[in-house]
């Protein structure tokens, strides 16, 4: 009876065995990538939004603080987006009529609103509070980066429950004095971990990892 | 957190008009936002529309696809297919990118208003004309809950079922959002032309033919805006109609005190109370007060003797069931048994009937406790029966001190609906204007409403609803929700009330006052300036602003509260008439939906009947004799005839009911109620005689059909398991540990798991005392309303699927014609050794520091292992995608501190936690711990007897630490080791020695 | 020898409870009938089995119609509420796994013990066994609330930091099932080589050939490749065996790690092992008693292989009666409130009439196997194995639903009504199972050809050895 398969099949087989491991591995290498990788965390990636509108000028050139546009930081869970009007106090005076500064005349003189694209955006089940981080001594830089950088802003964090998780397990590890909470430009001392234990200590900060600490 | 701010409103408009100065109305455009169910929300588009007839019906023939939200049928099922397509592709794509989001700033942010923040604004609603001060949480201008407000003298800071369901009721999309010109869509302006003309006529006729008809009120302002009608037409007439207000009560206070009053009680004197028949702990304008004061009365832990009540009633009440003594007779027998006590308590009183042996006992221990009883008449029972009660008050002394006569703060004068049919028979109406109520269909049969209406020339009604009445009527203009207008109301104790409200109107609604002032020839006036003139016009004070500001702020009007006024001339007992049906039929409001009003509200057609469990539907009472003789079990369809007329529906036999007479209930059987409401139950209206509309002679006749009821709770009896513990007063001051006296002590110890937890910091836990749970639900749907809790119709129902995260469960002991009764409200008990935890295979159901037991939706992949675990069975599981994701008014309803649910997931009871995180946010900024009471959960919130304490277990001062402490405290089958944080306080009850074994 | 299915009608005798093959083989005429069955050509295939796939596909349509129809609408098509949070979808799970029982028990377990008779079943209810664990397998998957999240039973590294909770028995499942399956088919490949190879060798078409060629791996056959066959086969019934006792020992857990009476009790390990076998064995004789006759095998699937399964049938069941015994004594024994309760409530309560099904089909009705008569009369066989499939499946009703519908809190009992959705899973998941073993039984040999050699050349020993004794 003639030979079903020519010599060449045994290696032609071995290769099969070794390629389909090879295969396996790597699909599962590339899907985690691409899953950690900015196209789908939007880490460091800038949307187009309707103004161009630069943190870095009005922070860093202006030393406008934080608080004069996200004005509720402090004391609701929400940080706040300023509403026209915010805008206008200045606008109205300079650069009322440049061209970059035109959609918000329109919405002024409309009465519709600026439609922001969202950059830092979390789940509908997940209920975070800007005022007690604030409160509890987490700078905005800890988690947003730092803005003060950014002609358009974008995220350097993930957000995702690890990031979170991370924190809430070990605050020592990146609180900061209360007066520095606002600072864009603050860099961690030397000395964090006696720093972190000690800012833990004066604020009553806990390690909360209660699910129901964010998911209601 | 209970920070009140005054005007919301005036922002509110602003606002409002800066968006109708938006671009001008694009058809196209309006018709793909529509069709998408997306854009800007559907009610400011519609008043953008309503300029424009054609575009306006084609909204209307739209709008109901747009909101067709029927709890059960195929528009549910088809929408639901849809629905759980895109979830399941959600899920199937969980890995991929989270779609982009916008964020949609104020162009000018209203003072106060700071997104994440809510605002409380104190107002107030009405239940038959009496005020009810509420608190309303309101986020970016949109209430989402309804709170007493504890400074209210008819609230004391509690509500009823219907003031929580209310917000249901104002973002429901099957309200009317147009003016309707006999069928047709028209608009305001158009309706306002008609009625000034139609006004002009009638100035020409001196008010000849002009007909008024209105709900049963208080308001200051409607009454002077009718009175100046009246004084410019004196032909004119002033109808009054409230189907659940039985006259006689206010008949009878005016006759004992010669001038207008209202006979309040004052429970918290009250060592004896003797009901004829008195719902006093659920209905009534002071309801609340008296469930505050008697559960006052009822504490038994500082050993003070606790008030004992004796309830005479046809069928078991809310209050009935906190009853030491029932005596279970027919509804017409009271008014003798009432003249027995009566001249027992040395009244002198005609002879009515044979002695009832227990009245004498009862009438004894009245004359024990003189000067500290009250006898109370039923809102449903006959002047004489009234006119009784007051007279053995009188004789033993309770009048002064547990009894006060008060100024009556009702109107006047006014004619009643039977005046108003017999003037439209008799062609003496020309104009009608129904302001409120529904009488085509609320009406009983005789008067033949709807013939009635017909020979009106001109007939106008304002309503929510495009119900049975406007399709009899020539105009129907939507009427504003309490929360969208301006008004005012007084307490039963007179207390004035500015009602401000929350919201502009959604659906462009009037006020009963603005269309008054068309009449009155000042068409522009909002009811804002309307009743603020009112109010200024009758002020005598200084600072008029800064008085309309506090009063606003505290929700009520000071030195408006009425005076006590002394008893006229003693009133003789009419002779009552032998009245000795064989088989007579009770008519009583329904329990949930009420008067037929509240038909289309889901939550309280979901709500189980305090006495029967059954949802959706209503049904008839028998007592298990009669259904013994006629072989009724529950579900039989019976057919009941009164006087020739008769309907059909199925019966639940009552233990506690009275033999020879059956309970049927208004308010269901509605033809245009809505998605929701319509076409459900029987309508007993449509056998009502006017002459005797609460009690009458008829029949009962099973017709053989059998339906399925859905039953939220099949067993009745305890099955030897001891869930309720009770016990006599005589032996809990023996035993004051009877309710663990005899339960085995479980060895902490004995658990498969180390006990890993020590809650150093706060450590919740609940306590209910079922001394003082009337069963009245109001928790369920409080709990309801602040936890996004999805409505699931009847189908789901019946299935089992109910989704209430505290349910009240409902037990008898004893014998089957005075059983006792006892209510049991069960939440999670969030056990520190809970058995849901330990078998969830993705920990999406786990135990926190504080000894929560959370339940963490988006985690549930919805194994239902944790609900089979759960010895209590309070778990509750989305079997299908029951929250309503796609009618977009109800968005503004849901409270935006919790999820919304989808479907395949499980949930339950979580202590509030969105409060507890909020209260905890706010005192970790301030540096300091949660104080006791800083925290209320919903359902403690409400309860108008606070059955309920929650807080802190590592607060030694705090009220549940104290009452866990108590001896008659004990957990649900704690045998199991499961370690309930949630206990009870076991059942006293302080029966009378002479009729202790007859509790009959 | 001429390809005995040509003349189907002509019955060959049964060589009775003795002979584990009909005399008058030899090694290539034993080969030549078990491949015949495959070589057959699609025309000449016998109408029951067209007939038969035929009918299975169908219902497997209707599986795919119901698990769509699930994932659309939700888990709510099917009759369960709460408290009966669990109805058919867990009942079928547990069913199948334990039907699942008999291909491991059978391969492994009677080979360690040198059982000679199981050769001529071993292969077919090895086959039986995956398939009945593809069944099982699907309901977990489906009974889920949110089925497209199933990936978050397994633990692997993720984005929010969790992992599965290992203290759920469910989380046990996931192991125990997927690990059965896996060493089965592991199992039941190497036990089929040196089968594929002789079909390599004898197989008509040049393409079957290739086809049976690469499946075999290119085993020659040499004395070596026999040496380590040998060992792998015995290392792998060695792991084999303990699962027999763990899988379902696991998946009773679901039920005794609760708190609820009829659930919570010791003895459902040994109890659903056992019933697991009765229940599997069963099924063994419920589909080889039609097949032997269709495919005219009495002569190598004898009476005696019959009559040790219904031996063992008779065994097992024993077990599975003393522990319905035990479960009544330990109610009356335990004197707690809620275990007494819940026992008169499975006896006297609505759902009586299946506790009396449960007790005629698993305990009274198969005691008809003490006789020989019995079980040496096929007809009377095969209804008794189906008996006691449908008892096996009223065990796990009465044991899931009964337990659910009344269990602590009077306030919330209820009631439990299977849908037309949960009956027509059901039903898709039986076609499912069928159809596979149609496909089975025509494309692989569903008799080990070599083992059965084997079983030729022991008879022949013996056989000399008589003659010997004689002399």
């Amino acid at each position: 009876m003639a030979q079903l398969f020519r010599p060449s099949a045994n290696s032609l087989a071995k290769i099969a065995i070794g390629g389909a491991l090879i295969l396996v591995c790597s699909t599962i290498g590339i899907a985690y990538v691409i899953d950690r990788g900015p196209w789908i965390t939007d880490v460091g990636v800038a949307p187009v939004q309707p103004i161009y509108f630069s943190h870095k000028h009005h922070v860093k050139d202006d030393g406008i603080d934080c608080r004069y546009c996200h004005s509720s930081v402090e004391n609701s869970s929400s940080a706040g987006i300023p509403p026209t009007e915010t805008c206008m106090s200045c606008h109205s005076q300079i650069w009322n009529n440049a061209t970059v500064t035109e959609p918000i005349r329109q919405s002024w003189a409309t009465g519709k609103s600026i439609e922001w694209t969202k950059v830092h955006d979390l789940p509908d089940y997940v209920y975070f509070n800007h005022s007690i981080h604030i409160a509890k001594g987490v700078g905005c830089s800890t988690c947003h980066g730092q803005i003060n950088e950014m002609p358009w802003v974008y995220k350097v964090n993930t957000l995702y429950m690890n990031w979170c998780i991370n924190c809430h397990r070990n605050p020592g590890a990146y609180l900061r004095p209360k007066s520095e909470v606002f600072n864009m430009d603050y860099q961690m001392p030397a000395n964090q971990a006696s720093l972190g234990a000690q800012l833990v200590k004066e604020n009553h900060v806990q390690s909360l990892t209660d699910c129901a600490t964010c998911h209601r | 957190m209970n920070e009140i701010t005054v005007f919301p409103i005036l922002q509110e408009q602003q606002q409002q008009q800066e968006e109708s100065t938006r671009q001008p109305v694009d058809i196209g455009a309006l018709r793909e936002k529509l069709a998408a169910g997306r854009g800007p929300a559907f009610w400011r588009t519609l008043d953008e529309a309503a300029e424009t007839p054609e575009l306006t019906e084609y909204v209307e023939q739209e709008f109901p696809g747009l909101s067709g939200q029927i709890p059960e049928g195929v528009d549910r099922r088809s929408l639901l297919k849809v629905m759980a397509a895109s979830l399941a592709m959600a899920g199937a794509a969980a890995c991929t990118k989270q779609p982009k989001e916008l964020i949609v700033p104020y162009v000018r942010q209203p003072e106060n208003v700071i997104p994440g923040l809510p605002l409380f604004y104190a107002t107030a609603t009405t239940t038959n004309g009496y005020a009810r001060g509420l608190l309303v949480e309101s986020h970016l201008n949109r209430p989402t809950k309804v709170e007493g407000n504890p400074d209210h003298p008819a609230s004391l800071g509690s509500t009823t079922i219907y003031e929580q369901a209310s917000t249901l009721s104002l973002y429901d999309p099957d309200r009317s959002q147009t003016v309707m010109k006999e069928g047709r869509i028209s608009n305001i302006s158009e309706f306002t032309g008609a009625l000034s003309s139609e006004a002009q006529s009638i100035a020409g006729r001196k008010g000849e033919g002009l007909a008024i008809l209105t709900g049963a009120t208080t308001s200051p302002t409607l009454m002077a805006q009718m009175n100046a009608i009246l004084a410019q037409w004196p032909a004119a007439k002033w109808y009054v109609h409230e189907p659940g207000v039985n006259p006689a009560v206010k008949s009878a206070a005016n006759k004992i005190a010669g001038k207008n009053a209202f006979i309040a009680y004052d429970f918290s004197k009250a060592d004896v109370v003797v009901s004829l028949e008195s719902d006093f702990l659920n209905s009534g304008p002071a309801a609340l007060v008296y469930a505050r004061q008697f559960a006052a009365k009822r504490g038994i832990d500082k050993g003070q003797e606790p008030v004992r009540l004796y309830a005479i009633e046809s069928s078991p009440s809310v209050s009935g069931s906190l009853a030491d003594h029932h005596l279970a007779v027919k509804s017409s027998a009271i008014p003798a048994i009432a003249y027995q006590l009566a001249a027992k308590c040395g009244v002198s009183a005609p002879a009515a009937g044979a002695d009832v042996p227990w009245v004498a006992a009862v009438a004894a221990d009245l004359q024990k406790h003189k000067g500290s009883s009250i006898v109370i008449p039923g809102e449903f029972q006959p002047e004489s029966v009234h006119l009784a009660a007051y007279a053995i008050n009188a004789a033993l002394g309770n009048v002064g001190t547990t009894v006060k006569l008060l100024e009556g703060v009702e109107p006047e004068g006014t004619h009643s609906l039977e005046d108003l049919a017999n003037d439209l028979n008799g062609g003496h109406v020309e104009t009608l204007l129904i302001l409120a109520g529904n009488p085509v269909y609320a009406a009983p049969a005789t008067l033949n409403f709807e013939g009635a209406i017909k020979k009106a020339r001109m007939v106008v009604r304002l309503g929510q609803y495009f119900d049975e009445t406007s399709r009899w009527s020539h105009w129907h203009v939507p009427e504003a929700h309490y929360l969208e207008t301006w008004s005012d109301a007084r307490a039963f104790d007179g207390t004035a009330t500015i009602m401000q409200p929350l919201i502009e109107p959604l659906y462009a609604g009037k006020s009963v006052h603005e269309i008054l002032t068309i009449l009155l020839a000042k068409p522009d006036n909002s009811s804002h300036d309307i009743v603020k003139a009112n109010w200024q016009a009758g002020y005598k004070g200084g600072d008029f602003d800064a008085m309309w500001k506090t009063s606003l702020h505290n929700g009520t009007v000071d030195g408006t509260a009425a005076a006590v006024i002394a008893a006229g001339p003693a009133v003789a007992l009419p002779a009552l008439g032998t009245s000795e049906a064989n088989f007579e039929i009770v008519f009583r409001p329904d329990p949930t939906v009420g008067d037929g009003s509240w038909a289309n509200n889901g939550w309280l057609q979901e709500l189980p009947k305090p006495q029967t469990k059954v949802t959706w539907e209503n049904t008839v009472y028998v007592s298990t004799r009669d259904a013994e003789a006629q072989k009724l079990s529950e579900g039989d369809v019976v057919k009941i005839t009164v006087n020739g007329k008769s309907v059909t529906g199925p019966v639940f036999v009552v233990p506690g009911h009275a033999a020879g007479s059956a309970t049927i209930f208004l308010g269901y059987g509605r033809t245009n109620s809505g998605h929701v409401g319509t076409g459900i139950g029987y309508n007993a209206y449509a056998i009502q005689d006017g002459a005797t509309p609460y009690v009458a002679v008829g029949a009962m006749v099973k017709t053989g059909d059998k339906v399925k009821l859905a039953n939220t709770q099949e067993m009745q009896t305890m099955a030897d398991r001891a869930p309720v513990r009770a016990a006599e007063w005589t032996e809990f001051k023996e035993h004051p540990n009877f309710p663990t006296a005899e339960e085995p002590s479980v060895p902490k110890e004995l658990t498969l798991y180390p006990n890993q937890w020590t809650y150093e910091g706060y450590k919740w836990g609940m306590s209910i005392d079922l001394n003082i749970c009337t069963g009245c639900s109001a928790c369920a749907i409080a709990c309801q309303a602040e936890n996004n809790i999805a409505v699931v119709g009847k189908d789901q129902v019946t299935r089992g699927r109910h989704m209430h995260w505290i349910r009240i469960d409902r037990y008898y002991s004893g014998n089957l014609d005075t059983p006792e009764i006892y209510n049991q409200p069960v939440p999670c008990m969030h056990c520190e050794n809970a058995p849901c935890e330990v078998v969830c295979p993705v920990a999406a159901t786990v135990h926190s520091q504080e000894g929560l037991n959370q339940m963490v939706y988006n985690r549930c992949v919805g194994t239902r292992y944790c609900s089979n675990n759960c010895p209590y069975k309070v778990r509750r599981f989305n079997f299908y995608l029951y929250s309503d994701w796609q009618t977009e008014s109800m968005w503004g309803m849901r409270n935006p501190d919790v999820s919304v649910r989808s479907r395949g997931v499980m949930e339950k009871c979580s202590y509030c936690v969105q409060r507890i995180q909020e209260a905890k946010i706010n005192t970790e900024k301030q540096g300091r711990r949660i104080r006791d009471g800083e925290i209320l959960t919903a359902c403690q919130q409400v309860c108008p007897t606070q059955a309920i304490s929650f807080g802190d277990l590592n607060d030694p001062n705090a009220k549940v630490t104290k009452q866990q402490a108590l001896q008659r405290n004990y957990g649900l089958l704690d045998d199991l080791n499961t370690r309930p944080r949630t206990t009870y306080l076991g059942y006293v009850k302080n029966s009378n020695e002479a009729l202790r074994g007859q509790r009959g | 020898m001429a390809n005995q299915l040509e003349l189907e009608d002509k019955i060959i005798p049964d060589p009775g409870e003795k002979a584990n093959i009909a005399p008058g083989f030899d090694y290539a005429s034993v080969t030549e009938k078990i491949t015949g069955v495959v070589y057959l050509p699609f025309k000449k295939s016998p109408k029951k089995w067209l007939v038969g796939i035929f009918t299975a596909f169908c219902f497997v349509n209707l599986l795919m119609f119901c698990i769509w129809t699930l994932f659309i609408r939700g888990t709510g098509i099917w009759g369960i509420n709460i408290p009966i949070g669990w109805g058919f979808a867990i009942i079928n799970f547990v069913w199948w796994i334990g039907i699942g029982h008999a291909g491991t028990l059978i391969s492994a377990v009677l080979f360690l013990l040198k059982q000679d008779w199981r050769t001529a079943i071993n292969r077919f209810s090895e086959a039986m066994t995956l398939f009945a664990v593809a069944c099982a397998g699907m309901y977990p998957i489906l009974h889920l609330g949110r089925p497209w999240l199933f990936y978050w039973l397994l633990p692997y590294p993720n984005s929010m930091w969790l992992w599965p909770q290992p203290r759920s028995p469910l989380e046990w499942d996931v192991f125990a099932v997927s690990t059965y399956g896996t060493v089965s088919i592991v199992f039941w490949y190497v036990g089929l080589i040196p089968d594929l190879a002789t079909m390599r060798d004898t197989a008509p078409d040049l393409w079957m050939r290739k086809i049976y060629g690469l499946a075999s791996l290119g085993w020659r056959g040499s004395a070596i490749h026999w040496h380590r066959y040998q060992k792998i086969y015995l290392i792998l019934a060695g792991i084999a065996t303990p699962l027999v006792l763990s899988v379902h020992t696991i998946v009773s857990f679901d039920f005794a790690v609760s708190v609820l009476p009829g659930w919570h009790t010791t003895i459902f390990p040994p109890y659903f092992v056992a019933g697991a076998i009765y229940s599997g064995f069963a099924m063994v004789l419920t589909l080889i008693i039609p097949l032997r006759a269709w495919y005219n095998m009495r002569d190598v699937l004898t009476l005696r292989h019959i009559d040790s399964a219904c031996k063992l049938m008779l065994g097992t069941g024993l077990i599975v009666a003393y522990g319905y015994g035990l479960e009544a004594f330990f109610a009356w024994y335990s004197g707690d409130k809620y275990e007494s309760f819940m026992y008169w409530n499975r006896v006297t309560g609505p759902y009586w009439w299946s506790y009396v099904l449960l007790i005629m089909c698993n305990i009274l009705i198969p005691q008809a196997l003490w006789s020989k008569k019995v079980r040496h009369n096929i007809i009377a066989v095969w209804f008794i194995s189906i008996v006691v499939n449908i008892g096996m499946w009223f065990e796990r009703f009465v044991i899931v639903v009964t337990s659910l519908h009344r269990d602590f809190v009077p306030s919330s009992w209820g009631m439990y009504t299977p849908t037309k959705w949960d009956w027509g899973t059901y039903a898709g998941t039986i076609g499912f199972f069928m159809m596979l073993i149609f496909l089975f039984v025509r494309l692989l040999p569903a008799i080990s050809i070599f083992e059965e050699r084997e079983t030729l050349h022991h008879e022949a020993k013996h056989a000399a050895h008589a003659v010997q004794e004689h002399a």
